[in-house]
């Protein structure tokens, strides 16, 4: 295969939908692109003249997956151009809503979305309940994903679009009862997800490239709602400085903004906070999985998965040592003045750096926002990554071949189109 | 409107109901419930449902005949309109699940924009041919059933799937 415009289509198994077009010419790739095509539903501009205190519940509705990410970085940038500051126990509830999250979300991912392709399955459901490994791979998905989907039901209201988390501290607070069946829930689900690790750790797909990592790594331990934005250049930025860190490249064929770091692409995601904090995780994650933590740092994009196995335990490790330990009692929000200010609200979505940034009045009312998703920020490194992969399958591998490759790396990426926008299609242009 | 096909008993030769979910301009997070209500039910669907057409769950997906589709998000383009004509004609019963598919919105929430903010995107909608307004499901095709909430309701939603299920038995 020496010319050809490669065009796939519908990239399953993702969250959302894209397109690829891939043009190959003389037996190398000329260009790859992306095209992010779900169609914008303009929440940065439907969000102006709102309240501030409204704006989390609105922009949760961008994505469906990471909502509870999107409401975090609401609130936190509502509350920074509302001169809110939360809490301690607030700020635990909120690292337990994110560890409920990544839980549920990292657990559908591995296992409905990349297993298949280790097991030569279309789909996870076609899995051979009588084969003892993937009988224990369909219950353990299933129990894992449950107790994520029971800690952010507690903690936050609901595992989509939560409830409970507001400007300003939670709404309502976890009962003894809750907290309880949740440690014991979690507790039980650590074999499985040890079996998870081991088996990501094992899997023997690569694609390797030098890039640049980037992600927000805390000053204590490995967490997902605070700390500096960090690269693997080396280069620290507080968050409210994200901008200098951050160039916007407009794609005319997609629906999405990409980003570059000065000039560069670069990669956000689990893979990037295991490079670049792995010696923050908790340290009961760290002691049970020690050979799978000498992958890191890596270049390996399907390293990601194995990131994400791990930051599942990570999530459940901290998650039962919060909710045995610290005081989650009742307390009212903290009331946000309603004044004019500029408000930036950073976290680490399952996929990588969230920015919310909003502007308000002097009533607290919304002037202007802008959203940068973890998909637009990887959507050029992704785009490198597949060029490198077709051209090291050309010229002799069959189109059917490099179709099945480049939708598993897409996949390794975890990719969330209905954050950036939607849709996977591949255009062969074939000349 | 769309025709709808004539409800007989389920259409898979293995006895199984096909099913088909289908996502057009939302957030996806009913596909995010669906997966969830599976933690407890994933044994007894593989059992009774075929996944036919679930981009979510399988690569190789097939729009052939449908006991049910399941259609979550608003109608956003000419090509979703024609998809979703297409998904109606094939299926038997068609179940709009969550607020963009059931009332259109938060996905519609531009057809309510006020002028200056309709000016400012107009070059975004022409662009990517989008409908001068976005639609509910309902706007397009006859719906069977709805399953209304942002994100859709699980208790809402499985009883939505039983009744579905007893009455393409003839129950």
């Amino acid at each position: 295969m020496h010319t050809v415009d490669l065009s796939l289509d519908h990239i399953s198994k993702i969250e959302g939908a894209a397109s690829l077009e891939v043009r190959i010419r003389d037996a190398k790739v000329e260009h790859v692109h992306l095209k992010i095509m779900e169609y914008k539903r303009f929440y940065t501009r439907a969000i102006e003249g709102k309240p501030a205190v409204a704006v989390p519940q609105l922009l949760s509705r961008i994505c469906g997956t990471c909502s509870n990410a999107h409401v975090m970085c609401a609130v936190e940038a509502a509350e920074r151009a509302l001169g809110v500051k939360p809490s301690p126990k607030t700020m635990r509830l909120r690292h337990l809503t994110m560890y409920g999250l990544n839980i549920r979300d990292h657990a559908l991912h591995l296992y409905l979305f990349a297993m298949p392709d280790m097991y030569g399955k279309d789909s996870f459901l076609d899995f051979d309940e009588d084969d003892e490994e993937q009988h224990q791979h369909l219950h353990d998905a299933f129990d894992i994903k449950a107790a994520g989907n029971y800690l952010s039901t507690l903690v936050a209201g609901r595992s989509v679009h939560a409830t409970y988390p507001t400007v300003g501290g939670f709404m309502k607070h976890p009962d003894e009862a809750g907290i309880g069946e949740a440690v014991k829930r979690l507790k039980e689900i650590r074999p499985a997800v040890l079996r998870m690790i081991d088996t990501f750790r094992k899997c023997d797909f690569s694609f390797d490239r030098q890039t640049e990592f980037m992600a927000l790594v805390p000053s204590d331990h490995f967490g997902f709602i605070d700390g500096e934005i960090v690269s693997s250049d080396g280069c620290r930025v507080g968050e409210q400085d994200f901008r200098q860190h951050l160039e916007h490249v407009v794609l005319p064929y997609s629906m999405a903004s990409a980003y570059t770091h000065e000039g560069k692409e670069f990669m956000v995601g689990a893979l990037a906070r295991v490079n670049l904090a792995k010696d923050k995780l908790h340290p009961q994650t760290a002691e049970s999985i020690g050979p799978a933590l000498e992958a890191f740092p890596s270049t390996d994009i399907y390293h990601n998965n194995l990131a994400q196995a791990i930051e599942v335990l990570h999530c459940l490790d901290h998650a039962v040592e919060i909710l045995e330990k610290e005081d989650l009692s009742s307390e009212p929000p903290v009331k946000p003045e309603m004044r004019a200010g500029v408000g930036i609200g950073v976290v680490e979505a399952p996929r990588g750096t969230l920015y919310h940034r909003i502007e308000t009045d002097d009533k607290g009312m919304v002037t202007r926002g802008e959203v940068i998703v973890p998909t637009g920020q990887n959507q050029i490194n992704m785009e490198r990554d597949i060029a490198g992969l077709v051209n090291g399958l050309l010229p002799d591998t069959d189109k059917e071949t490099i179709e099945f490759e480049i939708e598993k790396l897409i996949r390794a990426y975890d990719p969330c189109m209905s954050c950036a926008s939607h849709f996977l299609k591949v255009n062969w242009d074939e000349a | 409107m769309a025709d709808t096909k004539k409800e007989t008993g389920p259409s898979g030769s293995d006895g199984r109901i096909r099913v088909g979910w289908f996502t057009f301009s939302c957030c996806e997070d009913n596909t995010i419930v669906m997966t969830e209500i599976m933690n407890d039910h994933w044994q007894e669907w593989k059992k009774i449902f075929d996944f036919r057409h679930a981009r979510v769950l399988r690569k190789h997906n097939v729009l052939d005949e449908l006991d049910i589709a399941f259609v979550e998000g608003a109608i956003a383009s000419d090509a979703h309109r024609q998809e979703l004509e297409k998904i109606r004609e094939r299926s038997k019963l068609l179940v709009a699940v969550g607020s963009c598919a059931v009332t259109g919105m938060p996905s519609a929430q531009r057809n309510l924009f006020s002028e200056e903010q309709k000016k400012e995107i107009e070059f975004l909608v022409a662009r990517f041919a989008a409908l001068p307004e976005v639609l509910k499901v309902a706007d397009v095709v006859k719906v069977d059933a709805e399953v209304p909430g942002c994100p859709m309701n699980p208790e809402t939603f499985l009883k939505v799937v039983n009744e579905a299920v007893a009455r393409l038995k003839g129950e």
